[in-house]
Parts: structure tokens; C-alpha cells; sequence
């Protein structure tokens, strides 16, 4: 600024002064009640032991009783009994957020950009444009999370200790990636694709990237592989990505990209932050538990393995005399399908067949029930073990330890008890 | 001339009263200052609420130190993403490193050491096992 000695430029230099400490003293503040806010909110969540949000500290669109991590940044679980729905209803989408939610966000001027070495031109593209310029589909896909189970870990793994509850199968509306990709052009020396969205970073540096991750070129050319605007024919929660997202059935759900404003076409593996590290990634080899290993024997994970879970009944079912009952839920294997399903009510000793639904299409899941009568009075444990279109079963402890807790398919198990 | 004067004078009243509120600054906003080393434990808490050995505001065990994870852990999450994880004392250290080179968290200077000595001690391993028994079971009937 060149001071030309005339009054307003003074007065703009008084104000700014004054605007600057205000300011200063704003930001002081403002930071101040936020932390306060968090001190009110884990104070209601030590009160009730249990983890639940008992409808007081619910987050903004979902239900009451999904189990909160984290209200900073905001991470929720929900209980295998309120997953029961053969198509997961928004609200009961688990919730698994790296940073902070963006705010007022204008989907009248929303747009996507397609860009990166291996893209043939950088194109922009509005949410309308989108929604009219290709073809649209709908599909149901299943969504979870690379650290689902990592509670059981020990030694323990650090993060979110999420127990069985991320992971969701509502159905998706949007367009295919591959569509909008070939419209823009891939060059044939793509690689990767990487995304980024609009939440931001905890230490509130707006600059700085939360995550950054994607899959391999392949995987985003699928049928499957979904730009979203839509859960049950609704728009995305705010939670889940709104206005706009990926979904990449099967993998972790952090290739998913939120809130998606940008999608880089690389030429290499893609490198944003969470690529690298120990972040999303599993031992080249196998590893005692416990192993230090180094980062560069760290592989990236890709589709996620075999899993079930019993939706009902809910665990502590107390059943009187040998009257017998249904046992139902959903299995899911990555990019495979499900070809068996079997319980134990035995702790594995023997296995009972169950009946096993088609899926309604890839990267979705199956649901599968069962009549039981429980053989006798007293503490029953009801195990679920699903085996994939390759053979793999779940395994009945835990599978290999990993530094950060990934990839847990133990069989489920509900707690019953014959009176 | 006198505007030149006016200048300097406004410029020496905003550094003082940067410099007069700037412990005040710090203590509430460490983040604000990127490279902040040294943060002595302000204050005690007059009446800290205790409920079953928790402190009641911030979720945390109260023992030695606490006050300390409660000022220095707070700015960018919650203290959930504390208490739910369990470490050895080297485990904590590392977690604490990859925040400093990836998440912006600044250097803890003379608190490592106590936050690492509270953390180990009161969120250390827990017992291990290939499965642990089915827990917190709410009985109902069928
Ligand atoms: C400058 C911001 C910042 C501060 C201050 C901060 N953290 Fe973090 N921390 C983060 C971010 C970002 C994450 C990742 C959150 C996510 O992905 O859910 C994180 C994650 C964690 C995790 C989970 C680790 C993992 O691998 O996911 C633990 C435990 C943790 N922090 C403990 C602490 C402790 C203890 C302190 C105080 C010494 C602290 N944090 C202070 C930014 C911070």
C-alpha cells in the first residue's frame, strides 16, 4: 500500500488496526466456546456408561441410537439390531468423519471438477449438469469401514475403536464415473484416481487436506462405481457427503470420497493424505501382533474381506423353553459374492446351513435366516459365518494383526439365553 | 507530519496491546501460534467434578496430569478419540509424532513428558486375547 498521505487511507489504517484485534480477539474466543462446547458434550457421555446416545446428543439426521465415537470430529456406530433393514435407511449410515462437516454449503453453485495428468482436459462440471448430461443409475452397494472391528485388536490399534456398526447397504443414486471420466478423457496411462472434498481439516487451516484417497483405474471404471447424489431416493445426508459423493461398494469406505468437489486422474498411485503412512494400509507379509513394522513393507488395502452380522435378534434375546425363532441378518465379500452361510450355536463345534438370498446386484449385500430352537437351558452364544464365491470363510478369532487395526471379519456373536 | 506521528502512535498501541494480552492469547489458543513450546499449567481447577474416577467435564481419568491432556488435546477433536484407545508409553509417543508431522499438532515441550506419563499410565495396554467374552449384554425377552 502506497501511503499518499491523504485521510481516508489513515482512517483505513485505524480501522484496520482495530479490525485486526477485534478479530484477534474474535478468533480467541470463538475457539474458546467451541472447546467448551466439546467439554458439555463427552460430559453427557460419561454420565450414561454405556456409549449411546440416549437422544440428547444426537447428530443431525440420524437415529438416537447409533453409538457416538467421537462428537469431534463426529463418528457413529450403529448397533447390529437397527441394521436389519435388507436396504439401510439413511439415518442408520454409520458416520466416520476426518475433519469438520463443511458449513453452508450452496448446491446451486456446487461443482465437479475433473482434472490430473492422465486426464485428456480439465472440465468442470455443475451438479445440474451432471444430473442431466448422463445417464443415471441406482444400485445397492455395501459401504464399510476399513477399521470396522477394531475394537478386538490387541495390542490395541489406534483410532476410532469401531466395533461392528460401520457399515451400511442403502441404495445409491447417481451416475457412473466411468461416464463422466469419458467424457473428459483418460488417457491410457491412468493409474489411479484420487478425490477431493469439501470437509475441513481439525486445526482449522482451511488449506489443508483432510483425506485425500481413491482406487485404481479399474475399480472406477466398474459399472458399479458411483458419482452420488442420492441414499433411498433422497439426498445424501449431510453426514454421508451431501450434496455429492463416491461410492466404491466393497472397499474401504474411505476411497469413498465425501462432499466431492475434485477428481484427479493420475498417472501413478494417487498420493493425497491417508494414501501413505500407516493410514488405510496392512503389512506386505504377516506379522505377530504386535510388530513394529516399517513403512515401507505398508501395503495399501484394496477390497475388503468376507463378513456377516446377525441383525436379529438383537444380542441378550432371553428365550423361554425351546420355542424356536428366526435368526437373520446380511453377509457381504468385497467385490465377490456370498455362497454360504452357516451358524453355530456351539461355538463352532458344528454348523447349521442357513437359506442364503441372491444379491440384487454387485457390491451389495445378502441376506441370509435360520429357524433355532436353543437344545437346552442356560447361556447360548449364536455365531454367523459366511464363505464367499472363492471359498473364504470368516475366521472364528481374529484374523492377522495389523498396525492399525484393519480388516477385522471374526465371525459375529450374539448373546442368548434359554429360561 | 502529523499524520506520520499518527502512524507510529497507532502502531505502538496495537503492539502493546498484542503484547499485554498475548500470554492470554496463547494459553486459551495454543494452535494459533504454531511453534508454542511452553505452556505451564495455568490454573488448578477450583472444584473439578469427579464421578466414579472421571472428571466429569472432560471424560477423563482424574489422576496427575490430566489437566494437562485436557488443555494441551482439546482444540482439534474431543477427548473421545483420547479415552477410547489404549498404549504403551511408546505407543502414545508415536501417536503424538504423527500428529505433530501430519495433523499440525505443535511441539508439547517440557509437557511431553508428564502427558506421556499420564496417558501410559492411566490409558496403558489393555489385557490381551485372541476374543474377548461378549460384554454389557442387556438381557430382554425374546
Ligand atoms: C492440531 C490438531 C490436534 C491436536 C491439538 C491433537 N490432535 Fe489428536 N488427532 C488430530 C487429527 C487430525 C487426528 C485424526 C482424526 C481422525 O482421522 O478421525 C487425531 C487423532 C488422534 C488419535 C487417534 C489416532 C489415530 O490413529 O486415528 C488419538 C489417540 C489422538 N489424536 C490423541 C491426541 C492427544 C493425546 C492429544 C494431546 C497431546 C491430541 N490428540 C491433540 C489432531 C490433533
Amino acid at each position: 500500500m502506497s501511503d499518499k498521505k491523504n485521510p481516508s487511507n489513515k482512517l483505513d489504517r485505524t480501522s484496520f488496526i482495530s479490525r485486526s484485534v477485534l478479530t484477534l480477539f474474535g478468533l480467541v474466543l470463538a475457539g474458546n466456546s467451541i472447546s467448551s462446547n466439546t467439554g458439555i458434550k463427552s460430559q453427557k457421555k460419561t454420565t450414561s456408561n454405556n456409549k449411546t446416545a440416549g437422544g440428547n446428543s444426537k447428530i443431525a439426521g440420524k437415529h438416537a441410537e447409533l453409538s457416538i465415537l467421537n462428537s469431534k470430529p463426529w463418528n457413529a456406530e450403529t448397533p447390529p439390531h437397527l441394521l436389519d433393514d435388507k436396504i439401510t435407511p439413511a439415518d442408520r449410515i454409520f458416520v466416520r468423519n476426518n475433519g469438520k462437516v463443511p458449513e453452508n454449503i450452496d448446491v446451486e453453485n456446487w461443482t465437479l471438477t475433473i482434472e490430473g495428468e492422465s486426464a485428456e482436459k480439465t472440465k468442470t462440471y455443475t451438479l445440474a449438469e451432471l444430473k442431466s448430461n448422463f445417464k443415471q443409475y441406482s444400485y445397492q452397494l455395501t459401504l464399510e469401514c476399513g477399521g470396522n472391528g477394531r475394537k478386538e485388536f490387541t495390542p490395541a490399534a489406534k483410532g476410532n475403536q469401531w466395533s461392528t456398526g460401520a457399515i451400511a447397504c442403502p441404495k445409491w443414486t447417481g451416475i457412473r464415473l466411468k461416464d463422466v471420466l469419458n467424457d473428459v478423457g483418460v488417457k491410457s496411462n491412468a493409474v489411479y484416481i484420487g478425490y477431493y472434498g469439501k470437509d475441513v481439516h481439525l486445526n482449522g487451516d482451511p488449506d489443508k487436506v483432510v483425506i485425500s484417497r481413491g482406487v485404481p483405474i479399474k475399480k472406477a471404471l466398474e459399472d458399479e462405481a458411483l458419482i452420488a447424489w442420492a441414499v433411498n431416493d433422497n439426498d445424501l445426508p449431510l453426514m454421508n457427503g451431501y450434496p455429492l459423493r463416491l461410492v466404491f461398494g466393497g472397499w474401504p469406505a474411505s476411497t469413498s470420497g465425501k462432499w466431492l468437489h475434485k477428481i484427479s486422474i493420475r498417472d501413478k498411485v494417487h498420493d493425497g493424505p491417508k494414501m501413505d503412512g500407516y493410514s488405510y494400509r496392512i503389512p506386505k507379509y504377516p506379522v505377530a501382533p504386535g510388530t513394529k513394522v516399517p513403512e515401507e513393507d505398508m501395503k495399501i488395502i484394496e477390497v475388503m474381506p468376507v463378513k456377516s452380522l446377525i441383525t436379529h435378534p438383537k444380542t441378550g434375546a432371553k428365550v423361554k423353553g425351546r420355542k424356536s425363532f428366526e435368526v437373520r441378518g446380511h453377509a457381504w465379500a468385497g467385490d465377490l459374492s456370498i455362497k454360504e452361510m452357516h451358524i453355530s450355536i456351539d461355538y463352532g463345534a458344528t454348523w447349521r446351513k442357513c437359506v442364503l438370498d441372491p444379491a440384487i446386484n454387485k457390491n451389495a449385500w445378502q441376506q441370509w435366516r435360520i429357524q433355532v430352537a436353543l437344545p437346552e437351558k442356560g447361556y447360548h452364544e449364536i455365531w454367523s459365518r459366511a464363505t464367499d464365491s472363492e471359498g473364504i470363510m470368516q475366521p472364528m478369532v481374529l484374523p492377522a494383526w495389523n498396525p492399525k487395526g484393519y480388516l477385522n471379519n471374526a465371525c459375529h456373536r450374539i448373546a442368548t439365553k434359554c429360561v | 507530519m502529523e499524520n506520520e506521528a499518527r502512524k507510529y502512535v497507532n502502531l505502538f498501541a496495537f503492539i502493546v496491546i498484542l503484547a499485554l494480552f498475548w500470554p492470554y492469547l496463547s494459553e486459551l489458543r495454543p494452535g494459533l501460534f504454531k511453534k508454542h513450546v511452553e505452556i505451564t499449567p495455568y490454573k488448578v481447577e477450583e472444584k473439578p467434578e469427579v464421578v466414579d474416577g472421571i472428571e466429569i467435564e472432560s471424560g477423563l481419568i482424574y489422576a496427575e496430569g490430566y489437566l494437562l491432556v485436557k488443555q494441551q488435546c482439546t482444540s482439534c477433536h474431543s477427548l473421545e478419540l483420547v479415552t477410547q484407545n489404549r498404549a504403551t508409553r511408546a505407543g502414545w509417543k508415536e501417536n503424538i509424532r504423527w500428529m505433530q508431522e501430519t495433523q499440525g499438532l505443535w511441539d508439547l515441550g517440557t509437557l511431553e513428558g508428564p502427558i506421556l506419563d499420564y496417558l501410559s499410565k492411566n490409558y496403558g495396554p489393555k489385557e490381551a486375547s485372541r476374543r474377548a467374552n461378549l460384554k454389557n449384554i442387556e438381557w430382554y425377552e425374546l
